[in-house]
């Protein structure tokens, strides 16, 4: 296990390069929340959820929403990476006429399932969507992904008490506490604390760990399968920009790409030599 | 007389008819499923009934999941709520991803009487018809609402469904064919004609009846299809009458009149007058009052059908 918690932290830093030089490329994007995302949808795509980018429509895969759609470039990437279309692709990130859209958009890019982007929407649908597996009686999970600026969408809470209420214990809900939006700290703009709490309230398993912990991650996915009759969340404290020091914790990051002055030591902070 | 039915009745009955033939079909309501009629449908399936709360926003995105697995999800509750409160999910959700979800709303316009101005939605047809992909309909009658419901469960794709709380006259044969898309010439007329949906089209015959006893031959031309709109229908309704009259339960802006309007200033400009709610809100009063305060009635019509003609 130790050896494959060693691989996927090898696989999170490769994609965090991937993250930067393609937001680099495209000279617009969402850097901050990508990087504090990306050991999570790491441990997702590589070791957790059962899926085929040979068949992105394969009945027997676990469903991945991305309801912070704003952070696109660390799914992309991590979509390349398993094959889902070249890493050539990601070139054309937010490009007119490419398939890898600004923000998630199901009808354009392989492995998206439903579209993403306007914040608060996604745990709606996939609560849907663990509706309907469970309805016909598939074994298949839903794993949603937020951001902690984003609980502050009355939407996600409508769909926390529904989710509670529907007993929907195929879904797993992670909360990318990174603990900054646009405007500044999120306890400042308007204080979503205590996160794991509300979530109990409404008759959810949660739990609590450092999102960039690889092991402490795998750990609580596989722990959240085992839990039945209740949903679980999954509050990871996160360090948006994470992997860069000088993107670390900087709101000011949140939509912003790295400069051509920037890269080289973004990658240098990466351990990635700079061609 | 003809016989009454509300048009969610006849949803309410079609749905839970549709749900015997097809395991893929689920409802949502948000706690309204008494008015909207999907208790019907909850009855008879209540494992394929998902009640989602006072919460309409959410109880859109999740019928967009359940469409996204495989479901095909109808979603009810009034007009006002499933377009007001939850349109960016329905933009955004649903539309966006064309999924496979139909939003059919009940107590749209002003019939829906005493409870006023906050639940009457005369806006509704306006906003759903400017999202793309949506395809909006508004039925006239319990047989037409019925074929309409079948329509909409077997496309593939969003449908906004707008249906009224009153009994409706049925002015529909039982085996009355209905197609997306396609208009209905209801009575033939060459000196203009009424171009109407929902309850308004009941109207504009009654109003062609008192107008042929002065010799003017008015024609009928009901669309419950609002978007996409049967153009052909319109533009030889305006090359061969010269002189439109347009009628809905809604606001003049955006709504029917504002799609024939569009369509002729740039294909066949013809005089049109449009009858309809004049960018006002609804108010408290009984069904059949509001029609008569709002001008929504045959006599109404009639007045437009002289006016348009003195302009021809």
């Amino acid at each position: 296990m130790k050896e494959r918690i060693v691989e996927l932290e090898e696989k999170a830093r490769k994609l965090r390069v991937a993250i930067v030089k393609t937001l680099h490329k495209s000279q617009s994007g969402h850097t901050g929340g990508s990087l504090s995302a990306i050991d999570m949808i790491t441990a997702l795509y590589f070791h957790k959820m059962r899926h085929d980018s040979a068949d992105p429509a394969w009945e027997g895969r676990d469903r991945f929403v991305l309801c912070k759609g704003h952070a696109a470039p660390a799914q992309y990437v991590a979509l390349a990476e398993a094959g889902y279309f070249p890493a050539e692709d990601l070139m054309m990130l937010r490009r007119l006429g490419s398939h890898l859209q600004g923000h998630p958009d199901s009808k354009s890019t392989p492995g998206v399932e439903v579209p993403t982007g306007s914040l608060g929407q996604g745990l709606s649908m996939a609560g849907g969507m663990a509706l309907g597996l469970r309805l016909d009686g598939k074994e298949n999970r839903v794993y949603a992904l937020l951001g902690d600026g984003e609980l502050q969408e009355g939407q996600v809470w409508e769909a926390v008490m529904a989710a509670g209420h529907y007993r929907l214990d195929n879904l797993c809900a992670m909360v990318d506490a990174n603990a900054l939006q646009i405007d500044g700290e999120v306890a400042k703009v308007m204080n979503v604390a205590p996160i794991a709490d509300k979530f109990r309230a409404f008759g959810w398993n949660a739990l609590e760990i450092n999102g960039h912990d690889m092991a402490a991650i795998v750990d609580a996915l596989d722990m959240a399968e085992t839990i039945t009759g209740k949903p679980t969340v999954i509050v990871a404290h996160t360090v948006k920009g994470k992997g860069v020091s000088f993107f670390e914790n900087k709101a000011s990051y949140h939509g912003v790409p790295p400069s051509d002055e920037e890269l080289p030591r973004a990658l240098e902070c990466l351990g990635e030599e700079c061609k | 007389m003809s016989s009454m039915i509300a048009t969610r009745d006849a949803y309410g009955e079609t749905l839970a008819e549709l749900g015997a033939e097809n395991s893929a079909i689920v409802a949502l309501d948000a706690d309204l499923s008494g008015s909207t009629k999907t208790g019907v449908f909850a009855k008879k399936f209540p494992e394929r009934f998902f009640n989602m709360g006072i919460a309409e926003a959410n109880m859109v995105g999740t019928a967009a999941g359940l469409s996204a697995v495989g479901k095909i999800p109808f979603v009810s509750t009034f007009a006002i709520f499933a377009v007001g409160r939850a349109w960016e999910q329905v933009r955004q959700s649903v539309a966006y991803p064309k999924a496979n979800v139909k939003i059919v709303a009940t107590h749209g316009g002003v019939t829906v009487g005493e409870d006023g101005g906050s639940h009457q939605s005369v806006e509704d047809i306006a906003i759903m018809r400017a999202v793309p992909n949506m395809t909006v309909i508004v039925p006239a009658d319990g047989v037409e609402t019925k074929a309409a419901i079948r329509a909409v469960a077997a496309y593939k794709g969003p449908v906004y469904v707008r249906l009224g709380r009153n009994k409706v006259p049925t002015i529909f044969p039982a085996d009355y064919r209905f197609e997306i898309g396609k208009g209905c010439q209801m009575r033939p007329g060459t000196d203009l004609t009424f171009v109407t949906t929902g309850l308004m089209t009941a109207a504009a015959i009654a109003a062609a009846e008192e107008l042929a006893k002065e010799g003017i031959a008015a024609r009928v031309v009901h669309i419950a299809t609002i978007k996409p709109l049967d153009r052909e229908i319109v533009l030889q309704a305006a090359r061969e009458t010269g002189a439109i009259v347009t009628a809905e339960e809604h606001s003049i802006i955006g709504g029917l009149g504002g799609a024939v309007a569009e369509l002729l200033v740039e294909e066949h400009p013809v005089p049109v007058v449009r009858i309809g709610v004049r960018d006002r809100f609804g108010t408290s009063g009984k069904a059949e009052e509001l029609l008569k305060y709002f001008g929504l009635t045959p006599e109404d019509l009639v007045e437009a059908a002289r006016e348009v003609l003195r302009k021809k």
